[in-house]
């Protein structure tokens, strides 16, 4: 009980890292790879707003969200369309986007440093609750309900609105997308700035219960970029069964066998994935 | 990046421009005064460790020229010489670190270079600091392996101490807790499995039984671990009387947390690195009374509230209850030596440290073989102040406070 509780919180926590990478990923074609920066940025907004005017981060969130939102919106629009429109194939995309995105990971680090070097560190709900007899910290079990809340909201939104459904043609084949009239620029901006959105609300929940600091971003692209390709390049339930199957199975290591070898353990399964299914559990074959 | 950032950016950019071009202009008014003395600084500024430096290496440096130049510089043979410092991020990586310390040795050439942070990178840089002759007044490195490592590098000296004297501080303070009937014998043990943390727990295992502890827990977790919780749990099973964690600091925030949240019922809690930090009280307030770590001060002295008081003037920051004051003694001796020789000698200088004692904010310090054995072991966090309660020649330590629960 123990081990399945700790690992769905951590497993949600991981699908908090994870959506906003697969949506960026999945249906902009942009490999964000300072996706983990924006995570360490809605973290520092978090601490700075709570240890100077002891602001909740649960409202520091709707702060956040539209400023990360506008703030994604146009990197992709002034940095990354230049590189949509020059690309012949989506190979190429890939390739100068996972450049450019590093090279803004490294700028991002550089702003972070020169804000705050230090950790960002804070006590936020930091006390027990008792589930079915397991001891969970409160702060973590707040950060699995807005996980479960954002990925239902998402689900619902790219299954059942009409933008959702744009979004989704994108994300199957952008050059067909265009022929039924979807502005696939516009959209893909869309689903990036969302995606920046939603990695900037994760950072703040994760802030509560995970110490961050300026360089410790790519730790979370590194975790994310697992996630989306063994969930399955551009599908939110795909990033959300391996986040969570990701966070059940470190769990149940460090608990039965050795801590040590959690990282073992996840590597071990990517691999696994990779083997038997090289198109992530919920992908697509390509075509 | 957003467009206000970037505007604030090349705004401070446009603004450091001009306020270079005033000090520019500045130094050519004062052509007749000395060329400066040179100081190299590399040390992470980015990286998993540069949240540790920006806490106790940078703001040390960046005091201490201050200071310096604030009294019209060093005083030297052929009078008094401002410092310049050349600082460089070594991205806490130590193929960088190389490159860098080779780049402030050939291209900028500079007089002095202030030892790295981290004990993997002083280890791994000695070389090269040896090789170009600049002394490496080590302070963030604790290795049992320092005689070996002295006497193959003569400009080498270490300040923080040994990796069993630390576990032999934490192991006086159980066995005294024990003695009093305080604990019992039951240590749960945990480390980051990364050299540091590996170096203490394996020296700590036998230590810690020939003083008549069992361990009844003894785990290693991955640096950077997202969730202790099960490590946490699997220490509270096995009921122990005492947790000590080699770790370093996410985790030490991590694992002091998860403590809190299990309500760990232990007499004695430790946890390594960065329980002496100062944003380590403000996360946990009274909670973390009572709880020991790795390092420690006597702040009572006025040598060390005048530092304190300094350092938080002249960098906005708190300095550390540990590391931070020993990283300026070694810029003091470091001070000392320079002016004592006169000249911007290296052979001189490093002599000059071996032969000489050095009055510092944390007393007289004298090396036996390039290695100073003053120092702070452990500290325990006593009414929101981290004092040091052993050490290895240091005096004023204070009295163990009992711990009573996480309140």
């Amino acid at each position: 009980m123990d081990i399945l509780i700790s690992g769905l919180l951590l497993g949600g926590t991981y699908v908090l890292i994870a959506m906003g990478l697969n949506l960026q990923y999945g249906v902009a074609r942009i490999m964000n790879l300072a996706n983990g920066e924006m995570i360490v940025l809605g973290a520092l907004a978090s601490f700075w707003v709570f240890t100077s005017s002891m602001v909740s981060p649960l409202l520091t969130l709707f702060l956040v969200a539209p400023i990360a939102f506008v703030g994604n919106w146009l990197i992709y629009r002034l940095l990354l369309v230049p590189l949509v429109r020059r690309a012949k194939n989506q190979g190429q995309l890939e390739v100068d986007s996972i450049l450019a995105t590093f090279g803004m990971s490294f700028v991002l680090v550089g702003i972070v440093v020169s804000l705050h070097g230090e950790y960002f560190t804070y006590s936020f709900l930091a006390s027990p609750l008792s589930i079915l007899g397991t001891t969970v910290a409160l702060n973590r079990l707040v950060a699995f309900a807005f996980a479960v809340v954002i990925g239902l909201v998402l689900y619902l939104w790219l299954n059942h609105s009409r933008a959702g459904m744009a979004v989704r043609a994108v994300a199957v084949n952008p050059d067909s997308a265009k022929l039924v009239g979807i502005n696939v620029l516009k959209v893909s901006a869309l689903a990036f700035a969302v995606g920046g959105a939603v990695s900037a609300v994760a950072g703040v929940l994760i802030s509560t219960f995970i110490t961050l600091d300026a360089s410790v971003g790519v730790i979370f692209t590194m975790k994310a970029l697992i996630i989306v390709i063994m969930g399955g390049v551009g599908d939110i339930r795909g990033a959300i069964v391996a986040a969570l199957i990701l966070g059940l199975v470190e769990t149940a290591v460090a608990t039965l066998i050795d801590p040590g070898l959690t990282l073992v353990s996840a590597y071990l399964i990517f691999l696994l994935v990779l083997l038997f299914k090289p198109q992530g559990l919920f992908g697509r074959a390509q075509t | 990046m957003n467009v206000k950032q970037t505007a604030n950016l090349l705004g401070q950019v446009a603004a450091r421009s001009v306020a270079a071009v005033v000090l520019l202009a500045g130094l050519a008014l004062n052509a007749h005064a000395a060329d400066p003395i040179k100081i190299g600084a590399v040390a992470p500024k980015t990286g998993p460790l540069a949240g540790g430096a920006t806490v106790t290496q940078w703001p040390n440096i960046e005091m201490w020229v201050k200071e310096v130049n604030a009294r019209g510089g060093l005083n030297m043979k052929d009078g008094q010489r401002m410092l310049e410092l050349i600082e460089y991020d070594d991205k806490t990586n130590p193929g960088e670190h190389m490159k860098a310390v080779q780049r402030l040795a050939t291209q900028d050439k500079v007089d002095f270079i202030v030892a790295p942070y981290g004990t993997g990178f002083n280890v791994a840089a000695a070389p090269i600091y040896a090789k170009y002759g600049y002394p490496q007044i080590a302070v963030s490195a604790i290795s049992d392996k320092m005689d070996e490592l002295t006497s193959r590098y003569p400009s080498l000296f270490f300040t923080l101490g040994t990796t069993t004297a630390f576990v032999n501080g934490v192991k006086d303070i159980l066995v005294g807790m024990r003695d009093a009937g305080k604990i019992g014998n039951k240590i749960a043990m945990v480390n980051v499995a990364d050299a540091f943390g590996i170096e203490l727990a394996e020296a700590a295992r036998p230590i810690f039984k020939d003083a008549g502890f069992e361990l009844v827990y003894d785990k290693s977790y991955p640096l950077g671990t997202p969730d202790l919780s099960p490590i946490m749990k699997g220490a509270k099973a096995a009921a122990p009387d005492a947790f000590v964690a080699w770790s370093y600091p996410p985790d030490t925030f991590g694992l002091t947390e998860q403590a809190i949240i299990e309500d760990l019922d232990v007499g004695a809690f430790y946890t390594a690195v960065a329980t002496c930090f100062p944003a380590f009280g403000q996360k946990f307030g009274s909670k973390i009374d009572g709880v020991f770590g790795a390092g420690g001060v006597n702040p009572d002295t006025d040598k060390m509230k005048a530092y304190f008081a300094r350092h938080k003037e002249l960098t906005g920051k708190d300095a550390d209850y540990w590391a931070s004051a020993n990283t300026y003694v070694s810029l003091q001796i470091l001070e000392q030596a320079i002016e004592g020789v006169g000249e911007v000698d290296r052979n001189a200088v490093t002599q000059y440290i071996k032969d000489n004692t050095f009055d510092t904010i944390m007393g007289d310090i004298k090396f036996e073989n390039q290695v100073s054995h003053k120092y702070w072991t452990v500290g325990q966090w006593q009414d929101g102040v981290f004092r040091g309660v052993a050490s290895s020649n240091m005096e004023g330590a204070a009295e163990i406070k009992e711990k009573s629960g996480w309140n």
